[in-house]
């Protein structure tokens, strides 16, 4: 077995309102310091044999992430 | 003329798609997302509601269904295609139409009756509005809000592809007002709020609605008089 982690952000530009209503909830716990708060997605793939990254980056590119909207990285991890 | 209306689980809409296209005078078929099979019908529409769940993103899953595979390569053949809501998601997700639908901006679900200026006539499923004309019919989104580059946006402006905008209020913060778009050829047209909602005096707040189940049906018989496909883009 071993796991591929695939991380989804929407890109820079793109305007992130949920990551805004957190950012604008935090003076409310008393933390002033905080500029901004972007929210992505964590993906894990566990593949029945070797970790076969081309194949997770096929299926980032294609399925689990919206080119036009976000960007994504993907790394084996040695904890699975 | 039949008109096909896609059944994906979670499809809601797919009853009225179907009852507005019967309104129009046409014969509404019923197609399933596992099956690739079109059953011959001369244009589809892709409905509203949460296809699978809305998990991963709206649309995103049911791009891969049997039945959009048929549809995708029909469409680039030039068979008229309408997404409405949840639809127009699936034909971002699936690359017939250009740019993306997120989350509206102020993070409500958008539930009223809208005001629309229809800006492009030359489409398979608008060529019986007149350029301009101001249409109300439901808009009901949480996701509806559309964004594209600036470049696609300016082209979508200069080819005359903008099918409407919202006016009066803009329900969900999309760029430059976006409510409807269609690609290059004119055949496939994605809108976010709900023209099916508006054909009937019962239920609708106006008739505006109708003319997009209309429109195709005067597309379809231009196609087949002419022997040419009518409601191309200029």
């Amino acid at each position: 077995m071993a796991r591929v982690v695939v991380d989804v952000m929407l890109k820079p530009e793109i305007l992130d309102p949920q990551g805004q209503a957190v950012a604008n909830a935090l003076p409310r716990l008393g933390v002033t310091d905080v500029s901004s708060v972007r929210i992505g997605r964590r993906i894990e793939i566990e593949f029945a044999g070797e970790a076969d990254l081309d194949r997770a980056r096929e299926i980032a590119d294609k399925l689990l992430a919206n080119p036009v909207i976000e960007d994504f990285d993907i790394r084996v991890t040695e904890d699975a | 003329m039949r008109i096909g209306v896609v059944t994906f689980p979670g499809s809601l809409d797919d009853g009225d798609a179907a009852r507005a296209a019967r309104i129009a005078g046409a014969e509404a078929v019923r197609l399933w997302h596992g099956d690739p099979d079109l059953h011959g019908v001369d244009a589809v529409v892709l409905p509203g509601g949460f296809s699978y769940g809305d998990y991963l993103r709206c649309g995103a899953i049911a791009r891969f269904a049997p039945v959009m595979e048929s549809i995708i390569k029909a469409a680039n053949g030039g068979l008229p295609v309408l997404g409405i809501c949840n639809g127009f998601q699936v034909l971002c997700e699936a690359h017939l139409l250009p740019g993306a639908l997120t989350r509206n901006q102020h993070l409500h679900f958008r539930n009223r009756d809208q005001w629309l200026r229809v800006q492009s006539v030359d489409t398979a499923w608008t060529n019986g509005y007149t350029e301009g004309q101001e249409i109300l019919i439901p808009v009901k989104n949480g996701e509806g809000c559309y964004v594209a580059d600036e470049r696609t946006l300016d082209a979508l402006e200069a080819e005359g592809r903008i099918v409407a905008r919202y006016i009066k209020g803009n329900p969900n913060g999309s760029q430059r007002d976006i409510a409807a778009i269609t690609n290059e050829a004119g055949n496939v047209v994605g809108i976010m709020p709900h023209p099916e909602h508006a054909v009937e005096a019962l239920t609708g707040p106006s008739l505006d609605g109708l003319g997009f189940f209309t429109s195709v049906l005067r597309a379809l018989a231009g196609a087949t008089a002419g022997g040419q496909q009518s409601g191309g883009h200029q």
